[in-house]
């Protein structure tokens, strides 16, 4: 348990010194640059108008599609890397069940494939 | 072991606190965001139980995917949050209590908590030693074996989600014009391209 910790020291220490240079290079900006503001200066330049109207604007329900495709598979994969590690103790049974579920997903592929969802039109 | 503490303080209380910027922040892309940190720590806790797999699944599904999908939930939706969030004030005392009554009964319920006597044993049966195997092997030696008919159940429940996904949100646009790779691969220089000899002082009709 503690060996198998250690073995994650460095990503701490990684994510310290990550932390520590993204700190000094915002609050030294914050610090050092000169600032003085005014109200021009703060308000939004769009070529020369005033703003028409905010930025956000509705997504297409394509890219929705696309995402939860994605969380799909990646899903699939997870189940994957158990399967890869411990292959050689499960024998021929671990490895069909593992065929039958990719055979499943494989026809859902299919679908999705054959209903152009796969195709940005 | 006190390192370990300090390091699980650390990781609840920066989860704890994006957690609640999650609910307060006025944005709701830096909700997201801030929801994003909350999971990496969460897969920080996992690792610090000994859950290797887990925290990194966490990473992968839950940052990597899930995120991305209430990413893109979030800019589909055109509300105007600012209004949404009128009456903030007025509905919180309503809103504490119910946080409260629920507060209650979930202490009640913790305080006549009793473990089955048979449970802890239940609980260590299946286990590996840890230590002994990593978490992903001793996973991968149940799962695809012992609890074959879950595992496949699981594969029908991603199916129906594909399938019910693509049935909610796909529309075919019949007029719009694809590219077709393979059309244009087939096609030949000679069903295109004519070489006529043009006479001189006449046209070709």
């Amino acid at each position: 348990m503690q060996d198998m910790l250690l073995e994650y020291l460095p990503v701490l220490i990684f994510i310290a010194i990550a932390t520590a240079v993204a700190a000094i290079a915002i609050g030294a900006s914050y610090v050092v640059a000169p600032r003085n503001p005014d109200s021009e200066k703060d308000s939004a330049y769009e070529c020369g108008f005033e703003a028409f109207d905010d930025a956000r604007s509705k997504f297409q329900v394509r890219f929705y599609l696309v995402a939860i495709l994605f969380i799909i598979f990646d899903l699939e994969v997870a189940f994957l890397f158990p399967w890869a590690v411990s292959l050689g103790a499960i024998g021929m049974f671990g490895f069909w069940s593992m065929m039958v579920f990719l055979g499943v997903l494989t026809i859902g592929f299919i679908y999705e494939w054959r209903k152009g969802a796969l195709e940005w039109e | 072991m006190i390192v370990q503490g300090l390091i699980f303080y650390m990781l609840a209380a920066i989860m704890v606190a994006s957690a609640f910027m999650v609910v307060t922040s006025r944005n709701p892309v830096h909700s997201v965001l801030w929801l994003i940190l909350a999971f990496v720590n969460s897969a920080g806790l996992f690792l610090l139980l000994g859950a290797e797999f887990v925290a990194m699944l966490v990473v992968v599904v839950y940052v990597g995917a899930v995120a991305v999908l209430f990413l893109f939930v979030v800019m589909m939706l055109d509300i105007n949050y600012l209004k949404v969030r009128e009456g903030f004030l007025t509905y919180l005392p309503m809103g504490a209590a119910l946080g409260v009554v629920l507060l209650c009964e979930i202490a009640v319920l913790a305080g006549g908590w009793t473990m089955a006597p048979e449970a802890m044993g239940l609980r260590a049966v299946p286990a590996p030693e840890p230590g002994t195997i990593s978490n992903s092997q001793a996973l991968g030696q149940v799962i695809y074996t012992d609890y074959v008919y879950l595992f496949q159940a699981a594969g029908l429940v991603l199916l129906v989600a594909m399938i019910g996904s693509i049935m909610l949100t796909h529309r075919s646009h019949p007029n719009v014009r694809r590219q077709k790779v393979a059309d244009q691969i087939a096609r030949r220089k000679e069903r295109t391209l004519k070489l006529n000899k043009v006479p001189t002082g006449k046209g070709i009709s």
